[in-house]
């Protein structure tokens, strides 16, 4: 199956980890992520005020460079968007919808854009790679795996973006599941926690970044205690917020301990037998290796 | 509507009435030899000027002098930015007033100057990836991916398609994309991201010179080395010594293909 | 802590506009709390969001001057919660837009420290900007 696929501007520099082990460990399940081309900057959020139309004008740029894949030939009529980041999942899926449900806004941001050889028709469906996994069935991702992931007691975190508001999100917005059936499906234990649908403070990490730790606090030793010993996000930004701020919240609460955080794709890399080229762990911030090689999940 | 069928144009009966239009402008040619004329507007006076001049030369004929916004007449230096409206249209246009041919009905605003701030950086010291552009720049996260830049563009440049690409860290598109920017600033002063599209790339250039486009071409550290080595050395010395009519005689008697 | 509020036409004027720039029927809001209870960011903020929903109900249009609706982090907590179907972002949202769109903005994108900038991913700065700058 060829796919069209977002990245996302995040998601090719600071979260190349992410990106990685998603494309290699989709190959393994007959799944190419072919990636947009020309594609822009979603804008990260999805502007919420009513008489605004620029802000969708990137969003929606996008999905026009989907149809442009379908006619020029890089996937044979397939007019999904396959997404990784939530941020841009939930930006893209949300701008698709409002000109969809507003023909006169879609009218207005095609003309605006009429230097594109084409308007956008409205005829995209943003999926993320989760709900991808899901139709497709765990249990075809259980046959793939190689080294199951024993004994790695593992605290999915979805944040906001997957689930919230309701109309885009991947699963129910207050007992989520589908990370623990992809996970269990990986042979890990699952640790559940009911702050793996707390906001990690977001982009409030630029200006306030004491508040994101007191958050990240909360986040990560609530899950400690239930016995977590890593978390799984899809999120560049929940990342950076539970992974990369973990050095503000060492700071604020000396009693904190450090817990690795990866994306989902790298465990389900590892667990399919990848070479761990293929997860770059180099750009996680706690080292998970340790953790791993504990758990002989990796050699050393 | 019905369907204009166009015309075939004949690009000598063109560059001769460009030719006889420049005339008056460069050697007094007489009005009344001029066949073909149109109304301009510049700061909101109408004046009538041959049609075949470009935005410049057309003020000129009007009676203006530039002493700002006017550079090599040429199309390579970006100082005469110009944004104009032509009659019954909307539109925004921007160009180079050295490169425009005036229509009948132009509205023109010649723009001597864009205010952009260059920040100071030393790309020895800087890491080849896209966190340099948030650094110097961190207003090119303002983005929204409007394409007023590249509608501004006189140069015909994917504007927006470059500026994507230093957000990505995608150097290589971004040198090879803004390599013709001739840094006019109509991209800067239209986005509404309030963004110097010329600045971030001129920084990007300059790190994919250095980190990115592969190692010096090897005449290049060869021609260093011998200037190091003091090859050139007294010939500099000699050179600077010399008055002004010496230099004025040694250029004249320079060594040429026609001697 | 009581306060007197005079209701003038200019009052319904600020939260006519609020209303518009939402899209949220703001006057259904019955001040249950459930939004204060599930925000992330409540504990760091001046007001909470029903405080915040109440004084755009009375037109108060100093609640601009809140520091509630920039420690919004959009999380659609209270979107997905509110019994009376209200989407609170929006309104936090649309209070934040009529700042910005006078062209004042809440962060100085120049003051953000150089050390910082080069840890934070593009998926902050870019979502940090579209918040707080205008």
């Amino acid at each position: 199956m060829r796919i069209p696929y977002y990245p996302g501007c995040t998601l090719k520099t600071n979260a190349k980890n992410f990106e990685v082990s998603a494309i290699e460990s989709a190959k393994i399940l007959g799944i190419e992520l072919v990636e947009l081309p020309r594609w822009n900057c979603c804008g990260t959020v999805f502007s919420l005020t009513s008489d605004d139309l620029m802000h969708h004008v990137a969003p929606i740029r996008n999905l026009i460079r989907v149809q442009e894949m379908n006619e020029d030939g890089f996937v044979k009529d397939e007019y999904r968007l396959l997404v990784l980041c939530s941020m841009c999942y939930n930006t893209l899926k949300r701008a698709n919808l409002r000109v969809k449900e507003n023909p006169d806004d879609l009218k207005k941001i095609n003309d605006f854009m009429y230097l594109e050889k084409e308007g956008y028709e409205g005829n995209v469906e943003i999926i993320h790679l989760l709900s991808l996994l899901k139709d497709l069935g765990f249990d075809k991702v259980k046959e793939k795996v190689k080294k199951p992931l024993e004994d790695l007691k593992i605290a999915p975190y979805y944040g906001c973006m997957l689930l919230r508001p309701k109309e885009v999100g991947i699963d129910d917005a207050e007992e989520p599941t589908i990370q623990e059936e992809l996970l269990s499906s990986l042979g890990a234990n699952i640790i559940d926690s009911p702050y793996k649908k707390v906001c990690c403070g977001s982009y409030q990490t630029v200006q306030d970044k004491n508040i994101v730790a007191d958050l990240t606090y909360n986040i990560l030793t609530h899950a400690q205690k239930e016995g977590a010993e890593a978390i799984t996000t899809s999120c560049p930004l929940c990342a950076f917020n539970l992974d990369n701020r973990q050095e503000e919240v060492k700071k604020k609460h000396p009693d904190f301990k450090k817990i690795p955080v990866f994306y989902f794709t790298q465990l389900m890399a590892l667990a399919f037998g990848l070479d761990k080229s293929f997860c770059r762990f180099d750009l996680n911030y706690i080292n998970p290796e340790p953790l791993l090689r504990k758990k002989k999940l990796l050699e050393g | 509507m019905q369907k204009e069928k166009s015309k075939r144009i004949d690009p000598t009966e063109v560059m001769e009435r460009i030719a006889t239009a420049s005339k008056t402008v460069v050697s007094g040619v007489e009005d009344k030899d001029v066949k073909h004329w149109v109304t301009i507007y510049i700061t909101g006076k109408g004046y009538k000027v041959p049609a075949d001049l470009t935005i410049l030369t057309a003020i000129e004929y009007a009676g203006y002098k530039f002493i700002r916004g006017c550079g090599c007449r040429q199309g390579f230096c970006g100082a005469c930015s110009t944004v104009y409206r032509k009659k019954g249209e909307y539109k925004l246009r921007t160009g180079l007033a050295c490169q425009t041919r005036v229509e009948d009905g132009m509205y023109l605003v010649q723009i001597p100057f864009v205010p952009a701030e260059k920040a100071s950086y030393d790309i020895s010291k800087e890491e080849y990836n896209a966190n340099v552009f948030f650094k110097y720049y961190p207003e090119v996260a303002r983005c929204i991916s409007c394409n007023t830049c590249t509608k501004a563009c006189p140069q015909d440049l994917q504007v927006m398609d470059y500026v994507q690409a230093a957000i990505k860290g995608d150097f290589e598109f971004l040198a090879n994309e803004s390599f013709d920017c001739i840094q006019c600033g109509l991209c800067a002063l239209r986005c509404p991201s309030e963004i110097v599209q010329y600045h971030v790339a001129q920084l990007g250039r300059r790190m994919y010179g250095r980190y990115g486009s592969g190692p010096e071409p090897a005449h290049l550290l060869k021609r260093i080395k011998e200037i190091e080595d003091g090859k050139f050395n007294k010939e500099m010395e000699e050179i600077t010594k010399l008055s002004r009519s010496q230099l004025e005689k040694l250029y004249a008697e320079r060594k040429r293909e026609s001697n | 802590m009581t306060k007197k509020v005079v209701i003038t036409s200019k009052n319904v004027d600020f939260l006519k506009k609020v209303i518009e720039l939402s899209a949220q029927p703001i006057t259904r809001c019955d001040q249950c709390g459930v939004c204060s209870g599930s925000c992330p960011m409540v504990n760091e903020m001046d007001i909470t969001p029903s405080q915040l929903m109440r004084m755009v109900q009375l037109g108060q249009e100093e609640v601009l001057g809140s520091k509630a609706m920039w420690l919004c982090a959009s999380c659609y907590t209270c979107t997905v919660r509110c019994p009376r179907g209200l989407d609170v972002s929006k309104v936090a949202e649309a209070l934040r837009q009529i700042t910005l769109r006078k062209a004042i903005d809440y962060i100085d994108i120049k003051k953000i420290p150089k050390g910082e900038i080069k840890k934070l991913p593009q998926i902050a700065l870019v979502g940090a900007f579209r918040k707080f700058t205008g």
